[in-house]
């Protein structure tokens, strides 16, 4: 069945408004953005809000402000196709334009937007199936079921992180803004995010994602490499964010974080200190790359053999670092990995 | 009848007949009719792979607001299915269901909401039964039965056929290959999807709409399971959305929506869902092959030995068919003096497998085309002239009797060899980057119809008003590949009209006369024959009326630019419409027909029913890839595609026929893949566009098309197929190309990047099967070759052989 259930639908003018809605509604509610994430989830029945508080009429949740310093506010609504314009993320943050570009289809980057990408629900192909199709498998753990389908003997759900941005914006070392009814809190964006496909935010379903902060550029080149089978629709199977700060020749701040390997975008912590300290060289990228490998544990939920999809982590990681080094080098890099 | 003369229509590009429409979004599809008071329908599907019903509770559905009907197998308990031998559907599971998607219930209601509500409020207990998800599983485990007829356990059919003394030929080889293949499962993949809408009159006749490429059996199917009079029933083919076969069977929930309008007295409409879509499949078989071939140092062949074991999925629907057609056409494209063919097919707990462009020929052409390849190689033979070299000549009876007509092969290599340049190419791109060639023919029609009868394969019915218009009734089904348009042309040309003065009328059980339909590549040369004789006996009527006003001799007439005149005086003469005028004054109401049977096969033995054709197509590819050492990825950069069509009708949607195979093809090659998840409850792992991983345009390369045009006697003025043909070179040359850029053999497909890295790494620098299972034959069916003096009857058992069974003739 591929049909929404019914659900009442209120349109908040403000901030304020929104909050107090979704604090009246209870947990029967959600917000929706531009809803491409959550009403395919609804049709399958993985989510069945009974009411929606839609963010569209927000102002104050769109466009994109410089702040003072050099940083950039981006508002959680603002569409994936209005930020492929900003010069402050196509010219000043080629990395996490092409990351935007690189998500779906132009269609569908019209209608979502860069905070529910950020929010996106975790992914796996036991989960994103129809009512009936799950029925015959008994469900699974992540929605009306017990196991997990995928790793029988798992704990807990090892369903897939699959936001185009999240890798990137986390290597950028972006911050994020959440206001509840009664509280509001500022974090560092990775920290959203936990190893568990079912929760796999640290967040309530009443906070509402107001800010997406990015700190100045300063020195920073970053990167962004995604593995999908077609150039166009899919979704990553792994994605690769890096971003180094560099002083002259030398690394003095390496962030690398992988999406689609797990339940949360996935930091490359020991990767990382490879690099720090020294030039960027073909031995320390090799390097890295080879320890990044290593935290890279895709599992059999997503499209392609996943031990593909694990060799595939040391030549993605290895070239965004090449990209980071000069884009004529990335570009050579990706035609190498892929000629299309 | 062909000659090099002047057409007026045939061979150009006039805007299709439904252009306008499918461009404004103006089509009716099935699921664009709504009729007053429509119920909807939804079917309530097996969730168990196989298992007993033993109970269905509907209560819960039942008090569903707005549901109007219930139906369960009881109320429609009369099998069906496309082949007289393997009728072993039914429209609801009576009391087995066989694979995840198996319908089991269906309701009608006064929406969609409320009808996908009640479905699933359908509780359905089973008593699992153990089930199997490949061949060789299906070897391994007899019991239980999936079904309880066939060969034996759960093979389905077995095929033993053996032409001309087999050892013989192997011992005039100077060196002999064997060599595995798979081909992997995939599916049609139509941008619409299945809908049918039923209403019943007043008087209780039965009017079925549906996206349906053969009402003709659709038809039959219902009668019979309906237990109404054909003539009570009438089947409307609407446009289809695109078939490539997987709308050509009866279905399930066409049954079901006529049922549920005779229950309810009211219109019922279903449109299946994609998910359901991939479950009605019926599509490309998986297929693991076995190719033993001798051949002498010029690569000419000697003997082929071909097994193929086919995963039928859990119906028989063409699945005997699809099995012999592994191994009928290797015989036509290169001489094979001596040749043997093993098929068997497994009936296993997935959605039925069938027909899929190409039906059955796709899977060992792959076989066949690489190891052609890897002989060229080893033998130090450049690929395109060891081809060239042993050629199926024209005009000639291949060993298992099949009559060639026309053959333009040799012209379709060249052509792709030389705008390729492949002589600079082959063997000498740098690393990474590589050409393939391969080579195919396919059928212009079947010789036989699905059931044994001595009638046409088509009629056309065309009727001339006083005004000059044309209308022109066939039971054709128009599914996105241009009948209509070929039907309109052929009487156009004959008549010396324009398009817009013919009406066309296809697939309509009441109206048309019955094509079999759009399957096998039958209808331009079929119907397109039909066609030419309704036409040449309307033109021979008005020819003659005209005549005698005139005093213009009749052989002087000509028809063109919508008037009949003097071809020594084009002044002299009259308009069309005058024509028609003076034609009904002189004999009555102007109304001619025209229907075409093939001939009959060469073949006399059991199993020559499947092969024959009036004519055979012929094609050729060269593919370039681009492949990385390092990732395995394939990207195919450019594909020169020549085609033997004997005479293009209508030249751009030939060529659009020509692309749309390129790039089917390039998906079953390397992406397509219907996957199962054998330990997970047999579920297909990811019935949806998204995930099902097939091209978008931005991984089209581009295509080079060149149609090569030698007319076939036997075709509409020279016409030869080009809707399934050109699909299956391009498979094989991929593989091909991935060899010269890699120098690995990847002996499977779909070709992934994991198996290329995989081959990369491997000792052999080969991905693919090792092994083939032994499966006990039953007795050999031997048939003497044409060169051995042979009858077309097999050896043995003669009058058997000569009986009705196996679909051949008498
Ligand atoms: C066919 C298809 C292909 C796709 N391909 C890709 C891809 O390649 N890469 C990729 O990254 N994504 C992909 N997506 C996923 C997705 O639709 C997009 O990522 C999109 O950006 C989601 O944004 P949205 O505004 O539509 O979110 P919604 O669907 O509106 O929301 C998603 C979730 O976030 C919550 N939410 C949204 N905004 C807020 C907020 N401000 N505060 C609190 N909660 C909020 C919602 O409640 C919901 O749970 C694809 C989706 C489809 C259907
Ligand atoms: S990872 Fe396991 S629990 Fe999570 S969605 Fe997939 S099958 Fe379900």
């Amino acid at each position: 069945m591929m049909r929404l259930p019914p659900f009442l639908y209120l349109a908040p003018r403000s901030v304020r408004e929104a909050l107090s809605m979704i604090a009246g509604e209870g947990p029967q509610a959600s917000f929706v953005a531009g809803g491409t994430d959550l009403y395919p989830n609804m049709k399958r029945r993985h989510q069945t809000p009974k009411t929606l508080v839609a963010l569209r009429r927000l102002r104050e949740l769109r466009g994109v402000r410089r702040l003072p310093g050099g940083g950039l506010r981006i508002g959680p609504m603002a569409t994936l196709t209005s930020l492929e314009a900003e010069a402050p993320v196509r010219r000043d943050r080629p990395a996490l334009f092409d990351a935007i570009r690189s998500i779906s289809t132009p269609i569908l980057r019209n209608m979502g937007t860069i905070g529910g990408n950020l929010l996106l629900d975790t992914r796996c192909n036991y989960y994103d199936q129809s009512y009936e199709w799950r029925r015959a498998i008994n469900f699974c753990m992540k929605c009306e079921g017990e196991t997990c389908w995928v790793a029988p003997g798992s704990e807990r759900c090892l369903a897939v992180q699959s936001s185009d941005s999240a890798p990137i914006l986390c290597a950028l070392g972006a911050r994020v803004r959440l206001k509840g009814p009664r509280s509001e809190r500022e974090i560092p964006l990775e920290d959203l995010y936990q190893e568990d496909g079912i929760r796999y935010l640290k967040k309530e379903p009443d906070e509402l994602l107001s800010d997406i902060l990015l700190p100045p550029v300063d020195g920073v080149r970053a990167s962004y490499k995604k593995l999908r089978r077609r150039e166009a629709f899919d979704f990553p199977v792994l994605g690769v964010g890096a971003a180094l700060r560099f002083e002259g020749e030398t690394v003095r701040e390496a962030r690398i974080f992988l999406g689609a390997v797990s339940s949360s975008p996935v930091r490359a912590t020991e990767a990382e200190a490879l690099l720090v300290g020294k030039a960027l060289t073909d031995e320390s990228i090799a390097a890295a790359a080879d320890r990044a490998y290593s935290v890279a544990r895709p599992l059999d939920n997503t499209d392609f053999e996943y031990a593909w999809r694990k060799k595939m982590a040391r030549v993605f990681v290895r070239d965004a670092l090449h990209a980071v080094r000069s884009p004529a080098e990335g570009r050579e890099a990706d035609r190498r990995r892929d000629p299309a | 009848m062909a000659g090099k003369r002047a057409f007026q229509q045939i061979g150009r590009s006039p805007r299709k007949v439904d252009g306008l429409a499918k461009c404004a979004g103006a089509t009716k599809f099935a699921d664009d009719l709504v009729l007053p008071r429509m119920l909807i329908a939804r079917l309530h599907r097996s969730s168990l792979a196989h298992g007993r019903i033993v109970s269905i509770d509907v209560s819960a559905a039942e008090k569903v607001p707005g549901v109007k009907a219930i139906l369960l197998g009881r109320d429609l308990p009369t099998p069906f299915g496309i082949l007289p031998v393997s009728e072993d559907e039914h429209a609801l599971a009576l009391d087995r269901v066989r694979f995840v998607g198996d319908p089991v219930a269906a309701v009608a209601a006064i929406d969609e909401d409320a009808a996908c509500e009640a479905a699933n409020a359908i509780r359905v207990e089973y008593e699992p039964l153990p089930a199997v998800y490949g061949p060789e599983e299906a070897l391994a485990m007899p019991e239980p039965r999936i079904h309880d007829y066939g060969e034996e356990g759960n093979i389905h059919k077995k095929v033993a056929l053996e032409f001309g003394d087999l050892e013989a030929g192997f011992q005039e080889a100077e060196e002999t290959f064997e060599d595995t293949f798979f081909f992997g499962g995939n599916t049609h993949l139509p941008m619409e999807q299945h809908a049918a809408l039923a209403a019943v009159e007043l008087d209780g006749r039965v009017t079925i709409w549906s996206s349906t490429q053969t009402p003709h059996y659709l038809h039959r199917a219902a009668a019979k399971v309906l237990g109404l009079p054909a003539s009570r029933i009438r089947v409307i083919a609407c446009p289809n959305g695109g078939g490539f076969g997987g709308k050509s069977d009866p279905f399930n929930h066409e049954i079901v929506v006529a049922k549920l309008a005779l229950a309810t007295g009211r219109p019922v409409k279903i449109t299946l869902t994609r998910e359901e879509v991939f479950y009605c499949h019926r599509g490309r078989h998986p297929v693991l092959m076995r190719v033993r071939t001798g051949v002498r140092k010029d690569g000419s062949i000697t003997a082929m030995h071909f097994k193929s074991l086919l995963d039928g999925g859990a119906y028989g629907s063409y699945g005997v068919a699809s099995t012999y057609y592994t191994g009928a056409l290797q015989t036509v494209t290169y001489r094979v003096p001596r040749y043997k063919f093993d098929g068997v097919r497994c009936f296993t707990n997935k959605p039925p497998c069938g027909p899929k462009r190409g039906h059955g020929t796709p899977q060992p052409r792959f076989a066949l085309e690489v190891q052609l390849d890897k002989i060229a190689e080893r033998l130090h033979l450049d690929p395109a002239e060891m081809r060239l070299a042993t050629l199926q000549p024209g005009n000639s009876l291949t060993a298992n009797f099949l009559r060639i007509g026309s053959m333009g092969l040799g012209e379709c290599i060249r052509r792709v060899v030389e705008g390729s340049g492949w002589k600079e190419k082959f063997r000498k791109l740098p690393r990474g980057r590589g050409v393939g060639i391969a080579c195919s023919s396919y059928i212009c029609g079947a010789g036989l119809p699905i059931y044994w009868n001595a009638m046409p394969q088509t009629g056309v019915l065309l009727k001339i008003d006083r005004g000059g218009g044309v209308c022109v009734f066939c039971g054709e089904t128009e599914i996105g590949q241009g009948s209509d348009t070929v039907l309109a042309q052929c009487i156009a040309e004959i008549l010396g009209l324009d398009l817009l003065d013919i009406r066309v009328v296809a697939g309509d059980t009441d109206l048309t006369p019955v094509d079999l339909g759009s399957y096998s590549s039958r209808v331009t040369l079929m119907m397109g024959n039909a066609a030419i004789q309704a036409a040449g006996r309307a033109k021979d009527l008005l020819a003659n009326a005209v005549s005698e006003k005139t005093g213009i001799p009749v052989s002087r007439l000509l028809f063109a630019g919508g008037r009949v005149f003097d071809g020594e005086d084009p002044s002299k003469g009259v308009s069309f419409p005058e024509a028609a005028v003076l034609a009904e004054a002189k004999c009555g109401t102007i109304a001619t027909t025209g229907s075409y049977t093939p001939p009959p096969s060469a073949g006399r033995y059991r199993g020559a029913g499947v092969g024959p054709s009036p004519a055979y197509s012929y094609s050729a590819a060269v593919v370039e890839v681009e492949a990385s050492e390092e990732t395995g990825i394939v990207v195919p950069r450019k594909v020169w595609i020549a085609h033997d069509i004997g005479q293009a009708i209508h030249r751009t949607m030939a060529i659009g026929q020509v692309e749309g195979s390129v790039y089917m093809a390039l998906g079953e090659a390397l992406m397509e893949d219907m996957a199962y998840r054998g330990s997970r409850f047999g579920v297909h792992k990811f019935p949806s566009m998204l995930e099902y991983k097939s091209p978008t345009t931005m991984e089209m390369p581009d295509v080079e098309t060149y149609l090569v045009e030698d007319p076939d006697p036997a075709g509409p003025f020279g016409a030869k197929e080009v809707g399934q043909g050109p699909l299956l070179p391009v498979i094989p040359a991929v593989a091909n190309a991935i060899h010269d850029a890699l120098r690995v053999r990847i002996d499977e497909v779909p070709i992934t990047p994991a198996k290329v890295l995989k081959a990369l790494s491997a000792k052999d620098r080969r991905f693919g099967p090792t092994s083939f299972p032994d499966i006990p034959m039953p007795p050999v069916t031997r048939v003497a070759t044409p060169a051995e003096g042979g009858t077309g009857r097999a050896l043995e058992h003669e009058t058997a052989a000569g009986g009705v069974r196996g679909g051949s003739r008498p």
